[in-house]
Order: C-alpha cells, then sequence, then structure tokens
C-alpha cells in the first residue's frame, strides 16, 4: 500500500497556493450554508437589486441572439459600447475618455479591479484602502501578489475615508489607493472636498487611485462625484463602472475600466488572454440601457430611496443606531445595543428570528460590531424584518 | 411632494399615512391632509384590489368594443360619451383616434349578456353609427401585472 490511500485527496491547503490560502473568509462559509438550510428566511443579506433588468434592456439581448450575434467581440468590447460609455460618462461627469485606447469592457467591476490590480502591482506593492471595504478589495490585492493596507473608517465620520489617514499609511512601497465610494458595505458617499484632499494627497506622493464607483447611480440626496472628473487627476486614475446595480443587470456580467491608455493596454493584455471579451449578447443589453435606460434608472432609486427611509428609522426606533446611508442600497447599524459580536448576532438573528443580515466583520476588522442590511427587498419584507429584529433586539439587549 | 405619495398609494394603496411620511420624510399630519384634499378633489378615485378572477371559478366575459359615432353639434362627443358610461358593464371607455372614435371595455357575465348589452342599449343610442366588438380570449397583463404565475426567480440568499 502507498503511503496516500488510493482515492483519499491529499492535504487540501498544501495543494493550495499560499496566496489563496490567505484570503479571508471563511468563518461566514458556516453561516451561509446554515441559511441555506433554511425556510422562510426573510433575508437583508443580499447585494442586489430585486428588480429583473427592464424588459426593454433583456429583449435587446433577446433580439442580437436571434440576429446571431453569438460571436466574441473585440477584445476591449464592442466599439458601440465604448462609444457609448464614453458619452454616458462625458453627460453625467464632464470627463473625456478616449473609446479608442482609454476604456475596456470587462465582466463586471470584478473582473476589471482583478485587472487593475495585476496590471500595476508588483510583489509586495502596498495598496491603501478604507476598513470596511467591498470583500473582493483586499482579495484581489493579496491574489496580484500585493499587500493591502487598512484605513480605519467611523460611523462618526459617515464611514468616509479620510485624507490624512491614508497619507499616514504610505510607504515607499504603497502603489494606489483603493476607493469604493458610495459603499458597500456602510452606503456611505464620498463628499467632493474630500475626495480632492485625497487626489492632492495622491499627487504629492505618485501614487495612482482606483475608484469603484458602481454605485454611482444609487445615490439619495446628494450629488455623486467622479472621482476622476476631479481637476488634473485623469492620468493617474482607474475609474470602474458598469451597469449591474443601476440598471439592475447583475447576472449579465459587464462592466467597464477606464484608464490612461498605457494601463488600458496592460489590462487588456491579462483581460485579451484570460477572458477573450465580455459576453456578446450582455454588452448588447449594455448599449441599450445606455441609450434607452434613464427612466428605469430614475423609477428604481426613487423606489430604493422609500425602503432606505423606512428602514433607517425602523433600525433607529429599535434601538440599532444607524448612520444615515446617502448611497448604494444598504444600511449599516451598529449593534453596540446587543453587545453580540457581529457573526453572534447574524447567527442569533438568523436561528431565532429567521433574518439575515451580514455581519460586518466580513468586511473587515473595523465592520466589527455592526452588521449590513441591504434594504433592496419589498417593503413588507422589510416591515418584517424589522419586527422580527425588534423582538430580538429587546431580547438581546446588553444588561 | 402629493405625486410622490400618489405613486406610493398606486403602487399599495394600504400604505399607511405614518409610512408614507417615513418613506417621504414628510410630517404625518401633512400626508394625511394631502390625501383627504385629493380625495375630495377626485384625484383619488378609490382605493381597490387587483383581482385576478381568471385564478377562481368566476364565469366573466371580457369585451372590447369599438364604436364609430355622430358628433353632436354643440356637445361633440363628450354628450354620447358621458351616456354610455352610464351603463354599469361598461368598465372603462376612452376616445380615441383612429378608425373609429369610442373605445368600451364591457364586462358581462357571459357574451349573451355583452351580447344584448350591444343590440339593445349600445346599438339604440342616437348618435351610434356602428359597433365592432372583440371578445377578450385571454388576459395576460392588466393594470401593470403579470396575470400569469411566473417561477419567480429567487436570488441567493446571501450576496456579498
Amino acid at each position: 500500500m502507498s503511503a496516500r490511500q488510493v482515492g483519499q485527496p491529499p492535504e487540501k491547503h498544501k495543494l493550495i497556493a499560499s496566496r489563496v490560502n490567505r484570503l479571508s473568509p471563511s468563518g461566514i462559509r458556516k453561516f451561509f450554508d446554515l441559511l441555506a438550510s433554511m425556510e422562510g428566511v426573510i433575508s437583508l443579506g443580499v447585494g442586489e437589486p430585486d428588480y429583473a433588468t427592464p424588459w426593454h434592456i433583456s429583449e435587446a439581448a433577446v433580439r442580437s441572439l436571434e440576429k446571431g450575434y453569438t460571436m466574441y467581440t473585440s477584445n476591449s468590447g464592442m466599439p458601440e459600447l465604448r462609444q457609448e460609455t464614453a458619452r454616458y460618462l462625458k453627460e453625467k461627469y464632464g470627463i473625456d475618455y478616449d473609446p479608442a485606447g482609454e476604456i475596456l469592457i470587462t465582466v463586471g467591476v470584478s473582473e476589471a479591479l482583478d485587472l487593475a490590480m495585476r496590471a500595476i502591482l508588483d510583489p509586495g506593492d502596498e495598496v491603501i484602502m478604507p476598513d470596511p471595504h467591498y470583500v473582493a478589495y483586499d482579495s484581489c490585492v493579496i491574489l496580484a501578489g500585493g499587500e493591502p493596507v487598512m484605513v480605519p473608517t467611523r460611523q462618526e465620520s459617515g464611514f468616509e475615508v479620510d485624507a490624512a489617514d491614508i497619507e499616514a499609511r504610505i510607504t515607499a512601497k504603497t502603489k494606489a489607493i483603493l476607493l469604493g465610494y458610495p459603499a458597500n458595505p456602510t452606503g456611505a458617499v464620498m463628499g467632493r472636498e474630500k475626495l480632492l484632499a485625497i487626489a492632492e494627497v495622491a499627487r504629492r506622493h505618485g501614487l495612482l487611485v482606483i475608484s469603484d464607483e458602481i454605485y454611482a447611480r444609487l445615490v439619495y440626496g446628494v450629488e455623486h462625484t467622479c472621482y476622476a472628473g476631479l481637476p488634473g487627476v485623469k492620468d493617474s486614475t482607474i475609474l470602474l463602472g458598469g451597469f449591474s446595480k443601476a440598471y439592475a443587470m447583475t447576472g449579465w456580467r459587464v462592466g467597464y475600466a477606464l484608464a490612461p491608455r498605457e494601463i488600458i493596454a496592460a489590462m487588456t493584455k491579462i483581460h485579451q488572454y484570460t477572458i477573450m471579451s465580455a459576453p456578446t449578447m450582455a454588452q448588447v443589453a449594455a448599449i441599450e440601457a445606455l441609450k434607452t435606460g434613464e427612466a428605469d434608472v430614475q423609477e428604481m432609486v426613487e423606489d430604493y430611496n422609500r425602503r432606505r427611509l423606512v428602514i433607517v428609522k425602523g433600525l433607529c426606533e429599535i434601538g440599532l443606531s444607524c448612520f444615515e446611508p446617502r448611497g448604494a442600497f444598504y444600511a449599516f447599524p451598529s449593534i453596540a445595543a446587543t453587545g453580540l459580536t457581529s457573526e453572534e448576532f447574524s447567527e442569533k438573528l438568523l436561528l431565532e428570528e429567521k433574518v439575515a443580515v451580514v455581519p460586518g466583520s466580513a468586511f473587515g476588522g473595523c465592520g466589527e460590531g455592526y452588521v449590513r442590511c441591504c434594504y433592496a427587498t419589498s417593503l413588507a419584507e422589510i416591515e418584517e424584518a424589522l419586527n422580527r429584529m425588534g423582538r430580538f433586539v429587546s431580547r438581546h439587549r446588553r444588561k | 411632494m402629493l405625486k410622490d405619495i400618489l405613486k406610493i398609494l398606486e403602487d399599495d394603496a394600504r400604505t399607511t399615512g405614518k409610512q408614507i411620511a417615513t418613506m417621504t420624510g414628510m410630517p404625518v399630519a401633512e400626508v394625511n391632509k394631502l390625501i383627504k384634499q385629493a380625495e375630495k378633489d377626485r384625484i383619488i378615485l378609490k382605493y381597490q384590489a387587483l383581482v385576478n378572477w381568471d385564478r377562481i371559478e368566476d364565469e366573466q366575459v371580457w369585451a372590447l368594443i369599438e364604436v364609430k359615432v355622430t358628433p353632436e353639434p354643440e356637445a361633440g362627443f363628450d354628450a354620447i360619451a358621458e351616456r354610455i358610461a352610464q351603463f354599469n358593464q361598461v368598465r372603462s371607455l376612452y376616445l380615441a383616434s383612429g378608425t373609429y372614435d369610442l373605445l368600451l371595455i364591457v364586462v358581462g357575465r357571459s357574451e349573451h349578456t355583452v351580447a344584448d348589452f350591444v343590440s339593445q342599449n349600445l346599438a339604440h343610442i342616437g348618435g351610434v353609427q356602428g359597433t365592432v366588438t372583440h371578445f377578450v380570449l385571454k388576459r395576460y397583463k392588466y393594470d401593470g401585472e403579470m396575470l400569469a404565475a411566473g417561477e419567480g426567480v429567487k436570488r441567493q440568499p446571501v450576496i456579498l
């Protein structure tokens, strides 16, 4: 008999690259598995719109299939989609990008983020990012051989990241600053002044800024400031965006990166070898979204806003203090009133009241003490979830 | 602001004044006052449930009836339209451009009752030149709602 029995896999972690072994979570996996096995759960744990894609957008894709648009597109993406993306960003934020050379169509922002990191990072390069932050940010940096460096953000300052706090963490190895506002998981929006201060820090230290603006259209009562539109930053900015959140197109997997020519060329190289091109029918749908989807966006935003007001008020009323999120579709209440950790809170809430929220700790150390509640679900469900959470909090109030 | 309230109520007539106040950021008293006024001004006509009668055993026949009329010298189409609208069977009535003038949606217990309405009531009204009746074979969408039970696409319960 050989040392290793036939059919028995070797120790898994030894086969896996150390970079990958290093990736968090997966304390949270257990929680997901538990959730998947339960019935009658109201989930505030979702990170996508509860709308189906507006039909005229889907219809454009259906027509494209009927006409036989089933081949690869150009690696950079369909020229018309790049043109429409440039036009859209020019109209919205007054920024100029050349559809030939400064825009790459990707498989969602997820791919764009990965490409950006792989294109710019050498081993050991540091990327500064706010904590808490979207789960892929630190992972993508690690996978690209870099080191994520966290800047704590706090509820008291609306989870905005401060330029001085960023500057304090800059070392000789710092390559870039990664921003994601409006933010998942906090719903925070960055004001123009604060972004200008960060731009100044980036300029002084010669750093790139990667700005993930996938939630740009989901802001309430405030204007979104596009980082790339700030004066003088375009040459050192990688702007990421997409269609998933604004047009309810998560499943289509289509997004974009805009950056100076040499960076887009580098990202396109990786994209060409790993992806080829974003799905053709999804690109067709994205063109339709940019051309005729504006009314849909506005209607959905109005609707999210109503639910936002309901959930924020409701959370505060049941004793979970919640700063007012001005973007995305998340509320990020503090659970300090209960004295539970965010994982304990989420697990007990699920088991006792069948409401799913995401522990804030999944998004970084500074997310501990908070939970993420997505309000992209029906008002009736939000209200029922609030009832159940109210009962839960009064049972678990810190003595 | 009244528009915001109306949109919310049009989507769900059971939304309370208190809920609307939260959703719009207006004081409850103000919301209730605006609703009362809108009712008085016949901006809000009534609060009703959207019923899918196809789901219960209930014989109901729907017909779209095109009516060609001779407009009256003084009142134009209004006098005759308002007269036709008085019939309980007439669910909706529109003046339309095109090859006919009035479009009626008529609901009856059977094809006979609808036929009776056309031949005995509608045809006798002065000014009605002719009618074309289309019986509805199947309703797919009504007032913005799909009538067939969709599969209900399920989202993943947690997405980070």
